[in-house]
């Protein structure tokens, strides 16, 4: 599915903002985006598996909050980096 | 005799690592970076051990904490593999590393072996020059749930900031933690025993709690590993070991000046010279020049008396030296450096005696580490 990447992530995509990756969950797309880009998954989400706290995901312009939130191979992924301060 | 030689400063700011070249005498300086502009970095370090590999504590605004790596020879900064992380817990309570804060090397027989400690309170541990880290179980999941309660959020959240390792056995270690107190192990960090008799917290309920206390931060001697300095919320200390109640140096600074401060600097060579930079503890902890008139007090007698150096410095400045921004380089004369969260840089390459700005408008200054050689 398409997912759309914001550019805190850049480096670890080879500069592109949309890739492509699969999972028939949140966290199993995450999963094969870090084996993709080694590392990309740790800075957005925390080794307690909770998504970071200036990270937000949504799926098909919807929230989501959940990493076992189900997937489609249709839907489309928005990773927004946002709320950070100065 | 003179024998000052070219060194590199890391500095660590708000928006990325710098690093500060000089010349032979110390006298031209050569900036390079930022390195990983944007990011928050808490630390930069050079491995003094082949093969000189470089670290850096790296956090932009959005993003997970990372540290990258650098080879010597190479201008490429790589992210660690796996980079300090605390086990994954079911249910509540798990924690989470918000940022690197500091780095440690192990001594020159434990190639690769670093040490870094992270906010919130942890101590990790990589034995491959910085690829992969692992936590401390001894002190994660050994003193710090014994301990926690008395573990404190300081503004940036509780941090574990002075790792200091004695030169003549790597398993033998002291941790610094704010707040907390300071820790010692003697068995590369698989038991731990609090060192904070002496130590003023009239914060905590029991004056003479074990633990609890705020140091700013903790630094050995190189030379004379026996002897410890700190810089505590509550005044400078130094510790005799096999002595386990630390001193007040700080009752000896002018009373209109007080020994409230974060950074304690060393001369690498004479265990009785040290330099700190007061900042002004009162009332809400303005953390800045004490009375707007910024000074480094140097003592050359293992705290019984303290000098004034400002020399050089503005006569009207409102610094904030933060723990980790001031330092002290291995020439002779010694130079000695901090940086300001106004972004500058000053240095004195005799010793404290004047003092001259070598960079302004930076970021925040976050720390400042010297390395005996150039290595930008």
């Amino acid at each position: 599915m398409r997912v759309i990447v914001p550019s805190p992530l850049h480096s670890y995509t080879g500069g592109r903002s949309e890739c492509e990756a699969s999972g028939a969950t949140l966290d199993a797309l995450l999963a094969d985006m870090d084996r993709q880009h080694p590392g990309l998954r740790f800075r957005i989400v925390d080794e307690q598996q909770r998504i970071r706290v200036h990270i937000r995901i949504y799926v098909n312009r919807k929230p989501a909050t959940e990493l076992a939130q189900p997937l489609a191979a249709s839907d489309e992924v928005l990773i927004v980096a946002a709320l950070s301060g100065g | 005799m003179t024998s000052a030689s070219a060194i590199t400063l890391l500095v660590g700011t708000t928006k990325g690592g710098f690093t500060y070249t000089s010349d032979a005498a110390r006298v031209a300086w050569r900036a390079d970076g930022p390195y990983l502009l944007g990011s928050k970095v808490n630390e930069m370090a050079v491995d003094a051990r082949p093969p000189g590999t470089w670290l850096m504590a790296a956090k932009p605004g959005h993003l997970g904490p990372t540290v990258f790596r650098r080879e010597a020879a190479s201008a490429s900064w790589v992210e660690a593999a796996r980079p300090p992380a605390f086990p994954k817990v079911e249910g509540e309570g798990g924690r989470s590393v918000a940022h690197v804060f500091c780095f440690a090397p192990g001594n020159a027989d434990q190639p690769g072996l670093w040490w870094a400690g992270t906010s919130p309170v942890g101590l990790f541990r990589s034995t491959d020059h910085g690829a992969t880290w692992e936590g401390v179980a001894g002190f994660n999941d050994g003193l710090y749930p014994r301990i926690k309660d008395a573990v404190m959020e300081v503004p940036e959240g509780s941090i574990l900031h002075s790792i200091q390792v004695d030169p003549r056995d790597g398993a033998h270690l002291y941790v610094a933690l704010s707040t907390g107190g300071v820790f010692e192990s003697s068995d590369h960090g698989a038991t731990w025993s609090p060192l904070n008799a002496g130590i003023a917290a009239p914060f905590l309920p029991e004056p003479d709690a074990p633990y609890g206390h705020d140091p700013h931060a903790l630094a050995l001697h190189p030379r004379m590993p026996d002897r410890v300095y700190q810089q505590n919320h509550c005044g400078i200390y130094r510790l005799d070991r096999p002595g386990t109640r630390w001193t007040r140096i700080g009752e000896s600074m002018p009373r209109d000046v007080g020994d409230i401060g974060f950074g304690i600097a060393l001369h690498p060579r004479d265990p009785d010279t040290l330099w700190v930079m007061p900042m002004d503890g009162t009332d809400v902890w303005p953390r800045t020049s004490v009375g707007g008139r910024p000074a480094v007090y140097r003592s050359s007698d293992g705290g019984a008396s303290w000098q004034r150096q400002d020399k050089g410095l503005p006569a009207a400045a409102w610094f904030t030296v933060k723990r980790q921004a001031l330092c002290a380089d291995s020439s002779d004369p010694v130079g000695v450096y901090f940086g300001t969260g106004s972004g500058e840089i000053w240095m004195s390459a005799d010793a404290g005696a004047s003092w001259r700005q070598i960079a302004a408008h930076l970021p925040p200054v976050l720390s400042v580490d010297v390395v005996s050689a150039p290595c930008a």
